[in-house]
């Protein structure tokens, strides 16, 4: 084949707007195998709102219940329990929760919209454990002497407002889920709305 | 009856000779086999190549047979685990060797790029063959993550949890990374179905490519030895390196032997005790897996405690990633990394030496290490040891610039 008379020009456009062509393709095709892989519609509904009873919750005492799949504890302070909570601002390492997440009206010491009812996330904000709880006096380390939240995959620890000690893997404290009182002894955690 | 045979033999060359005449049959067989060349001073170390890819068809082979009875969702899974186990005939021997085989992976391959540290094997020209070998091995360790979710149990879980939140660590695409790689909000029968696929089709695909890549780089450019001399130098007048034999029938026996051993070894495992003490099945994964309670005591499975104790040891949540991270991909770097004209320890200064013995114990240490709880003493071990770690990379440049090392001979020793 004679190639003297060949157009080079022309040829690299060619071979430039193929390449472009077939790129914008190749990425609009993977467009669908990626979003594929997002949650379903499915998984997305399940995050309905649960209904929490507390009625027979004794103070002192903690229930777990499940909402969108995640563990929601709902811990009953007792007096001393919150008195203990006011005299750590010290030792956690964000006492006024700041860089913290929560819903405005659980950003206070005690991170709750009822001080005697702490609402948060059982999911540890390091890498997604569950921390166990612990009563005053179990354990003799001195972040969690008076009790608190110890989580057993990179020893973070919280104390009963949900605070995360200084020094720990993880960044931030327990997150508050929104939530809001039916009546004194009915909790709706996942909706806020209309709450006073 | 000798025309019987010369009948035998004349029909079997002329079916090969019809096959060569329509794919390479014959020549394949020349270059990758009869007439390729390998140093004729491999040692033990030497043996670990043929057994990664002895293990992997045990994989395959396993795998295959156990995706048979196994149901991949949240609600099945554990039980048809048991039920491969207790029920399915032979169930038990099939599932203890892929297990165990999982295991047995590590062990290959961890020595297999040991010997690469000590005789310098990722220096020129050999890069691409180290970095097509770096990713197998980060497939391989992306595969058996996957395959552990798959029993469902309470360490399947939590592990993978964990992993993911990993992700989840990165600044801004981090959460939406996480919960796209689960596609839930938590691990859940949707993250199970998922690592289900990846674990049974497209990684298993992904490490036969590379590992095709891998032999085909080798091939090229043809082994190392513990000696570090190039036996391409030192050709003959038909061009055969003189300190060369052939890989069949030379090493093919020598791998045989070493399949042999190694099949013994691995069999002990299989037979006499699976659970390794609950290094290779881990007790907590007995349980079937409750997202709500994490298992008193966690650790990854043992092949990737020492990243997990680098993981621990910094007291920062994306440090910590970060660090994690580079600990396993660093490797990458070692080519260029290693400025040293001797490839081979044999040849090389103290500096070296020193320095690979000192990595070798950070990295058993920080393997137990990320076995243990956490208490104070052995964070600040961790710590120590993740140092020497890194140090053993980030100052190569410097301590095997200026090494004492000896004079490389120009052929191979026989030793």
């Amino acid at each position: 084949m004679d190639n003297s008379n060949v157009d080079k020009s022309r040829r690299r456009f060619l071979t430039a707007a193929a390449t472009v062509v077939g790129g914008v393709g190749t990425v609009a095709g993977a467009v669908p195998f990626i979003a594929t892989m997002a949650p379903s519609e499915k998984t997305k509904a399940v995050g309905a709102p649960v209904e929490i009873d507390i009625s027979k919750l004794q103070p002192g005492e903690r229930i777990i219940e499940e909402w969108q799949g995640k563990p929601v504890w709902v811990l009953r302070r007792t007096k001393e329990m919150l008195e203990d909570i006011s005299t750590q601002a010290d030792v956690v390492s964000d006492p006024a929760s700041d860089s913290s997440a929560q819903p405005e009206y659980a950003k206070n010491e005690y991170r709750a919209r009822k001080g005697e009812y702490l609402v948060v996330l059982g999911v540890c904000t390091h890498l997604g454990c569950a921390p166990k709880f612990i009563q005053k006096g179990m354990d003799d380390s001195v972040s969690a002497e008076k009790g608190g939240f110890s989580c057993p995959c990179h020893g973070s620890r919280f104390d009963l407002a949900g605070r995360v000690f200084k020094g720990v893997p993880a960044p931030t404290n327990l997150v508050v889920p929104p939530y809001k009182f039916l009546s004194p002894s009915r909790l709706l955690v996942g909706d806020d709305s209309e709450a006073v | 009856m000798a025309n019987i045979e010369k009948q035998v033999v004349e029909g079997l060359t002329g079916l090969r000779d019809w096959v060569d005449a329509r794919f390479p049959l014959v020549k394949s067989w020349n270059e990758h086999l009869a007439k390729y060349y390998a140093p004729k001073n491999f040692n033990f170390w030497y043996f670990f190549g043929s057994l990664a890819l002895l293990v992997l068809v045990i994989q395959i082979l396993t795998g295959i047979w156990l995706t048979m009875n196994y149901k991949p969702s949240a609600e099945g899974a554990f039980a048809s685990v048991e039920y491969i186990m207790r029920d399915v005939e032979w169930g038990w021997f099939i599932r203890y060797m892929h297990s165990t085989g999982a295991s047995a992976f590590f062990v290959v391959i961890f020595l297999h790029m040991f010997r690469t540290l000590l005789y310098g094997s990722y220096k020129k020209p050999r890069e691409l063959l180290w970095l097509s070998g770096m990713a197998l091995y980060l497939v391989i360790m992306g595969e058996a993550f996957f395959g552990y979710l798959l029993p469902w149990g309470q360490m399947s879980y939590w592990g993978a949890k964990v992993i993911i939140s990993l992700f989840g660590a990165l600044p801004i695409i981090g959460p939406d990374l996480a919960e796209w790689i689960r596609g839930d909000f938590v691990v859940s029968d949707v993250t199970l179905n998922r690592f289900f696929a990846l674990h049974v089709i497209a990684f298993p695909l992904l490490i036969l490519g590379l590992v095709g890549f891998h032999i085909l780089a080798l091939h090229e450019v043809g082994s190392n030895n513990p000696d570090g001399v190039e036996i391409k130098k030192n050709k003959n007048a038909e061009g055969i390196p003189l300190d060369g034999i052939p890989f069949h029938p030379y090493y093919t026996v020598k791998d045989i032997f070493g399949v042999v051993v190694f099949l013994i070894f691995f069999f002990a495992v299989v037979f006499f005790t699976p659970e390794m003490g609950g290094y290779f099945l881990e007790h907590a994964n007995f349980t079937p897996a409750d997202p709500f309670t994490t298992p008193a005591h966690i650790a990854p499975v043992w092949y990737f405690t020492p990243f997990y104790a680098i993981l621990r040891a910094v007291p920062d949540k994306l440090g910590g990633v970060i660090a994690m991270g580079l600990a396993v991909n660093i490797f990458l770097l070692l080519p260029w990394l290693d400025r040293s004209p001797v490839k081979s320890i044999r040849y090389r200064g103290m500096n070296y030496r020193i320095a690979l013995t000192a990595f070798v114990i950070s990295f058993v240490s920080l393997g137990w290490l990320g076995m243990q709880g956490v208490t104070p003493l052995y964070t600040w071990m961790a710590r120590f040891f993740s140092v020497v770690y890194f140090s053993f990379f980030l100052l190569m440049p410097f301590y095997t610039a200026f090494d004492n090392d000896k004079a490389v001979p120009d052929r191979v020793t026989d030793k």
